[in-house]
């Protein structure tokens, strides 16, 4: 558009008592405007682009390839996989069931899925902030010990499964689970502690807190393991599963009772002083004033907390439980099947991306929504 | 109450003895104290009379034994004769040595990916955002499977290996770098460079306080960087300039000559990198975004450059909200490496894992793990306490 009908444009209009609808340039607007705003703006932008467009163009196009075009989608054998040059996907369809639920008798599997059920249906409901009422913790309790009966069996008619046979995704989302849910009282204990004006209550707080935080997960689970037996008396033992899942509740009560720290520092002096000057007494202040308001604000950081521990569960491997990755890499040791560690992997990684992802997502969503109240 | 005061006479205290605050404190941490103090006797008496049962000594005297295993990978010379102290130390030593490549690779991929997420080239931007959202929701222990299938798997054997770059050899027993041949020279450059940089150091300091006193300006980055080049270089052509190259060769099977990474180790510096880059680079941007756009509009208004914007106005300010994070990062990488027991890199974990499997000393080799791994801690976190302070901001 020359300059000359534009100035046409704008004096036609103002005659005629409209005020002129003029588009900006064609650099401006458009697709053409977005690529010269967001890809092209400067010379060196313009030279990342296209180095990055031709890197992708190098990388895209060949796992696009191996993940869909070439793979192998229908059941086949292992020398139908070799041949092809795509992902076999045949490989995740005969394991499947070996990566998700790990040894658990076949037959049986109904009762791990359904456990898995609950557990999404628990975390489901958990998401909604109008289910936030005293009967979701209760619903919690209810379902835990229904998991706990459905994958352990022994009454109801249901078979004895020993907890040696358990692995996959019900173990990962177990550990964290149950990690998380006794972690939690111990964590508040903790965090009280370390705010306490006692000092013996602070000194063993603390101690314990910054001891757990500063060593690996992994020792921890390695002391459960070998170090608990040592500390029974004769005669008792606890079973492997245990032990891990109670180092894990000491690993994550430590971390927990920083987060709720967090949420006791944010809360203002003056919510302390009102309930002393009403005369409160140390639990009725701290349970009716003091933790639902530090908790409200601690939710956010719980739920990155919770996803920590759910990567972090994959660490029992280690000492020779079964959860998902355990399980995955289980799967490759069939010499039938061996070499597909791609595909394994691959599969595992998504079911963690969907879980963790989606948990992050909702973390940021609740600060948010959470924050209206204080936010300006 | 406040009528007895009225008549001026001090009131009796109605309170029991044991309803006063006073005493309830005292009562209740001795309470603690001395559950603490049963539980503790109980545990050890049980862990006694178990050892005694099983006949093991305890005590750390096992470390003088032979420990009669070989480790893969050693910074200092070891062989299976050696006794089990110096199998940790050689534990100590690799976990040391992959974290600190670690802090050092992630630090730079993490500012690097944390200002790409800032971009205004979208692609960028994007790109950055995939990065850090696919490598914080895995778990490391698969990236460190994934690393290590990549390149035991997937990559050729040393006969047809890749050769990208002269003399730089990837193939499914790790990677092969050329390294120069071993000369008393380097040991010159080495404090060429230490007293480059303690020069570095003092011009900085000097120029700031004659910045402060007459306003002239220095240019201390540039100057530093030629002394850190400059000093070592000049003590590399005195003395004779020794520039021989020892490239990998294929001899039989395998690669001689050269520096190696083995498979373990390349997998777990990548994993370690990679997976707390992604996190490095969430704080940075969280650091960068939380300038407030005054503080950079008031600076261009003064007329300052971008990069001076950058540099003089947004980048301290955004350090004092970026360090502490980071260091808890850096805790939570040297703490990660421990995982390297899953792949078999020899690290601190894995060696006294073996030596627990050997001679059942159980409580001392984790009072071993957990003293390291504080101690690793404790210094990094005093050193960035330090560090912290030195930059925070002073108000009156």
């Amino acid at each position: 558009m020359t300059d000359q009908t534009l100035n046409r444009q704008i004096d036609t209009a103002a005659r005629e008592g409209e005020s002129p609808v003029i588009q900006p340039p064609v650099a401006k607007r458009g697709l053409i405007g977005w690529l010269r705003a967001n890809l092209f703006s400067t010379w060196y932008n313009s030279i990342v682009t296209l180095l990055l467009l031709y890197l992708l163009l190098q990388i895209v196009p060949g796992m696009i390839d191996w993940v869909f075009l070439s793979a192998v989608w229908t059941p086949a054998s292992a020398e139908v996989c070799r041949a092809a040059s795509g992902a076999c996907w045949a490989f995740i369809h005969e394991k499947y069931r070996l990566i998700l639920f790990g040894t658990y008798p076949f037959a049986e599997q109904w009762r791990p899925t359904l456990a898995v059920a609950i557990f999404l249906a628990l975390i489901l409901s958990s998401c909604n902030r109008l289910f936030w009422k005293p009967w979701l913790g209760l619903a919690w309790i209810v379902g835990l010990v229904a998991v706990a009966v459905l994958m352990y069996g022994g009454v109801l008619g249901l078979t004895l499964v020993p907890t040696t046979r358990w692995g996959g995704l019900p173990l990962t989302l177990m550990l964290a689970t149950f990690g998380l849910a006794f972690g939690f009282p111990l964590g508040i204990l903790m965090a009280l502690g370390r705010r306490s004006n006692m000092p013996a209550l602070r000194l063993l707080s603390v101690g314990y807190i910054e001891l757990i935080r500063g060593v690996p997960l992994i020792t921890v689970l390695f002391m459960a393991m070998v170090m608990f037996p040592l500390f029974l008396p004769q005669g008792v033992s606890i079973n492997n599963l245990l032990r891990a899942q109670i180092g894990i509740i000491l690993f994550a009560s430590a971390y927990l009772a920083e987060v709720v720290r967090g949420g006791l520092q944010a809360i203002p002096k003056g919510q302390y002083e009102a309930a002393d000057s009403l005369g409160l007494s140390y639990w009725q202040k701290t349970g009716l004033i003091i933790l639902p308001q530090a908790l409200r604000i601690s939710i956010p950081p719980l739920v990155n907390t919770f996803i920590g521990f759910f990567k972090d569960t994959s660490l029992v491997l280690i000492i020779g439980l079964f959860d998902l990755v355990g399980a995955a890499k289980t799967a490759l040791t069939d010499p039938a099947w061996r070499g597909f560690y791609r595909e394994s992997y691959f599969f595992i990684a998504i079911i963690y991306f969907v879980f963790c992802y989606s948990m992050s997502k909702y973390s940021q969503y609740l600060e948010k929504k959470l924050n209206v109240g204080t936010r300006r | 109450m406040a009528v007895e005061s009225e008549r001026g006479i001090a009131a009796p205290s109605k309170t029991q003895f044991w309803n006063e605050p006073q005493f309830r404190a005292v009562f209740y941490q001795v309470l603690a104290i001395v559950l603490v103090l049963f539980a503790g006797w109980y545990l050890v008496s049980n862990v006694m009379d178990n050892l005694a049962r099983q006949n093991v000594a305890s005590g750390f005297r096992f470390l003088d034994r032979p420990a009669g295993f070989a480790i893969g990978e050693s910074l200092i010379s070891y062989s299976a004769a050696d006794t089990y102290g110096r199998a940790f130390l050689v534990g100590i030593l690799n976990t040391f040595r992959v974290a600190v490549l670690g802090i050092v690779l992630a630090t730079i991929l993490g500012v690097i990916m944390g200002i790409a997420r800032l971009s205004s080239n979208w692609l960028v931007a994007k790109i950055a955002s995939m990065y850090v959202e696919v490598m914080r929701n895995l778990p490391l222990l698969l990236q460190l499977f994934i690393w290590y299938g990549v390149i035991t798997v997937s990559l050729p054997g040393p006969r047809d290996a890749l050769n990208p770059v002269e003399g730089v050899f990837l193939s499914n027993r790790g990677f092969m770098i050329p390294a120069p041949v071993a000369d008393p020279v380097h040991a010159y450059m080495g404090i060429a460079a230490l007293i480059a940089l303690a020069a570095a150091i003092a011009i900085r300091r000097w120029a700031k306080r004659r910045q402060a006193e007459t306003g002239a300006q220095f240019p201390v980055y540039r100057t530093a960087i030629g002394l850190l080049i400059g000093l070592p270089a000049i003590a590399w052509l005195l003395g004779g300039a020794p520039a021989v190259l020892e490239t990998p060769e294929l001899r039989g099977f395998n690669f001689v000559g050269g520096v190696s990474l083995t498979p373990e180790f390349a997998a777990l510096l990548f994993g370690l990198t990679f997976y707390t880059a992604a996190f490095i680079a969430e704080i940075v941007r969280g650091g960068i975004l939380a300038v407030s756009h005054g503080q950079s509009e008031a600076a261009f208004a003064l007329g300052l450059r971008k990069n001076m914007v950058l540099r003089f106005v947004v980048l301290p300010q955004a350090l004092r909200i970026i360090i502490p994070p980071t260091t808890s990062q850096y805790l939570n990488l040297t703490k990660n490496s421990s995982l390297a027991v899953a792949i078999g890199y020899p690290d601190l974990v894995s060696v006294g894992n073996t030596t627990l499997n050997q001679t059942g000393q159980a409580i001392e080799a984790i009072s071993i793990f957990m003293a390291v791994y504080l101690t690793f801690s404790l210094s990094i976190s005093l050193f960035m306490n330090w560090y912290n302070k030195a930059i925070a901001l002073v108000e009156r």
